[in-house]
């Protein structure tokens, strides 16, 4: 293992506390929110003590500076995966990321329909019966909830990939799947419950041949490895701040220049305009089109500072320290009779969200012995709950280690289970 | 706090053994509850025997806390009139907001003390609760209970 686990612990103050009665934290449920660093705290406490001012308005010092820290925030971040800045789009989280582009689809069509606005609207983005809008079994319901209600809005069809019981996607009918009538893919990079990354490239360039508009759901893929939009040959890719050691209360959309241009606003309001009268207004260009209100500042600056963090590490040593970390949780889980992974069994195209299930023992059962013992894993089914129905199970236990974790922390994990069937007598 | 207080002896054993479960053959009023944060699923039915008494069916599946607690639920209630029920769902509502303090009525709750400790685990409310509140709605649908009752529910 190559990441000196010991001192970047050092770093997150608290993962230095205990939990229940004085035990040691063991923090296994990063992929739901990452812990924080000293320097992502320090550097949003930073800002409010030293240069707080709203940002993009306003002539006086502080406003400047403000603006500067912002937008240094934006190109440190869209570095991070390979953009510039102006590609770069910040929300309230990736939840509200998806909502955008959806938004964008049945604002575009209702607009349309109503024809009482005189600009143009990128007829890609208006939607009528007989479309389709294609997702997967295995999304997040951030990326499956927003499609239902786009379609019962426009009358367009939701179609998915189904999942084969390995945990990877079923890619062979990808051609009837997304076919003419297709006007938009979304489609998960790593799922956050069974680890499966999928081949989005290749699911990108399909949507593109037939003219549909592409989005990959990054949450659990930029924080994990390294990310080139211009590799994933996405339209749209988002993530969140938090999953990646920032904070919480905001999260990042990258889209193209063409893209970002066509569609039409989300949130309006103050910021977002170019001009306003009694009548009508005109929209700034992106990203600021995309960013009403008076924006997270700090939580920004605090995202950036996350991101110089991973990007001192590295990516591809973060990405390789998750790959052994899962191949032993794989290998250790795996030992225990009664224990069986709901997910890919190989590290290959696999991130580091580990779900498994226990005979004869309901997660949240498992999860509470394990949190007796110190030990922080996610119970239930991780806002992806059509994919437990896939497997049969009404919910799974998932470890997902991140930088900050070492062998010992799974070995850890891995005791609790064998000591939740032991409490419940259930060990075969 | 030890995973004992919260796993009782009775707890494990209705989890174990659950008492009366399955649907009725004619219900009055059915309910089907789910706790969205875990996945729990549970359907509760009401009928009336023929001395008068609530019959009650239940089926589901989820954590070894909800999964008892109906099953204790439903030994403690059947038999009884919807006034009695609605007294022991009360009880059993306050013991769980109760944050383990305070002194369950045992004369009342029977075997349903066993889940004051659950009131110290937050999470784990629900779940418990999951078949009482499944029980006020089967209730309700079959006419049983009237809504005014439901203004007490929490």
């Amino acid at each position: 293992m190559s990441l000196d686990v010991a001192r970047i612990k050092k770093d997150f103050p608290l993962l230095a506390r205990t939990v229940r009665d004085g035990k040691e934290l063991i923090y296994l449920d990063s992929g739901a929110t990452s812990q924080k660093p000293y320097q992502v705290l320090d550097a949003e406490r930073a800002f409010y003590e030293t240069s707080n001012a709203a940002v993009h308005r306003g002539a006086h010092a502080l406003a400047e500076e403000a603006t500067i820290h912002y937008e240094d925030a934006r190109s440190t971040i869209a570095g991070f995966i390979g953009a510039a800045p102006s590609n770069i789009v910040f929300t309230k989280n990736a939840t509200e990321a998806l909502n955008l582009c959806s938004y964008a689809f049945s604002n575009a069509t209702s607009l349309s329909r109503q024809g009482t606005v005189s600009r143009s609207i990128d007829p890609r983005f208006i939607l009528k019966p007989g479309d389709s809008i294609v997702i997967s079994e295995m999304e997040h319901h951030a990326n499956l909830v927003p499609w239902q209600e786009l379609c019962a809005k426009t009358g367009a069809t939701l179609r998915w990939f189904s999942v084969d019981d390995e945990g990877r996607l079923d890619l062979s009918d990808m051609d009837t799947l997304i076919d003419a009538t297709t006007k938009v893919v979304s489609i998960v990079h790593q799922s956050n419950i069974l680890g499966t990354v999928n081949p989005v490239r290749a699911i990108m360039d399909r949507a593109h041949e037939v003219g549909a508009v592409g989005i990959v759901d990054g949450c659990q893929s930029v924080p994990h490895m390294p990310v080139d939009v211009a590799s994933v040959g996405a339209d749209l890719l988002m993530w969140s701040g938090h999953k990646m050691l920032g904070p919480t209360g905001i999260g990042c959309l990258y889209g193209t220049s063409e893209i970002l241009d066509a569609m039409p606003p989300f949130l309006t309001g103050g910021s977002m305009i170019e001009m306003v009268s009694m009548e009508t207004s005109t929209f700034a260009p992106a990203p600021q089109k995309f960013e009403a209100g008076t924006p997270m500042v700090a939580q920004a600056v605090g995202l950036a500072a996350g991101v110089r963090y991973l990007e001192e590490i590295g990516m591809d040593e973060v990405a390789d320290h998750e790959a052994a970390l899962t191949a032993h949780s794989l290998s250790v889980l795996t030992a225990i009779p009664g224990v069986r992974i709901i997910g890919p069994s190989t590290t290959v195209e696999r991130g580091s969200s580990i779900s498994f299930v226990v005979d004869g023992l309901h997660p949240h059962d498992v999860g509470q012995v394990l949190d007796n013992r110190g030990v922080a894993v996610r119970v239930g089914h991780h806002c992806a709950w059509p994919i437990c129905r896939r497997f049969g199970v009404p919910a799974t236990t998932r470890i997902s280690p991140y930088i900050y974790n070492d062998e010992s922390d799974i070995d850890s994990a891995a005791a609790g289970v064998v000591a939740a069937q032991d409490f419940f007598g259930v060990r075969p | 706090m030890n995973l004992e207080s919260l796993y009782q002896e009775i707890i494990l054993d209705h989890y174990k053994r659950p008492r009366g479960q399955g649907l009725l053959a004619s219900p009055l009023g059915s309910a089907h509850h789910v706790n969205p944060t875990c996945g729990d699923e549970l359907t509760v039915e009401v009928g009336l025997g023929s001395d008068g008494g609530l019959l009650i069916g239940y089926e589901g599946q989820g954590c070894s806390i909800s999964q008892a607690s109906a099953s204790v639920m439903s030994e403690l209630v059947s038999g009884h009139t919807v006034q009695d029920a609605e007294t022991f769902r009360l009880a059993f509502i306050e013991m769980m907001h109760a944050k383990g303090t305070g002194e369950p009525d045992e004369e009342v709750l029977g075997d349903a003390v066993a889940f004051a400790g659950v009131a110290k685990f937050p999470a784990r409310i629900k779940c418990a609760l999951l078949g009482w509140m499944a029980l006020q709605d089967a209730e309700i649908q079959s006419g049983l209970l009237t809504t005014q009752t439901k203004e007490h529910s929490p």
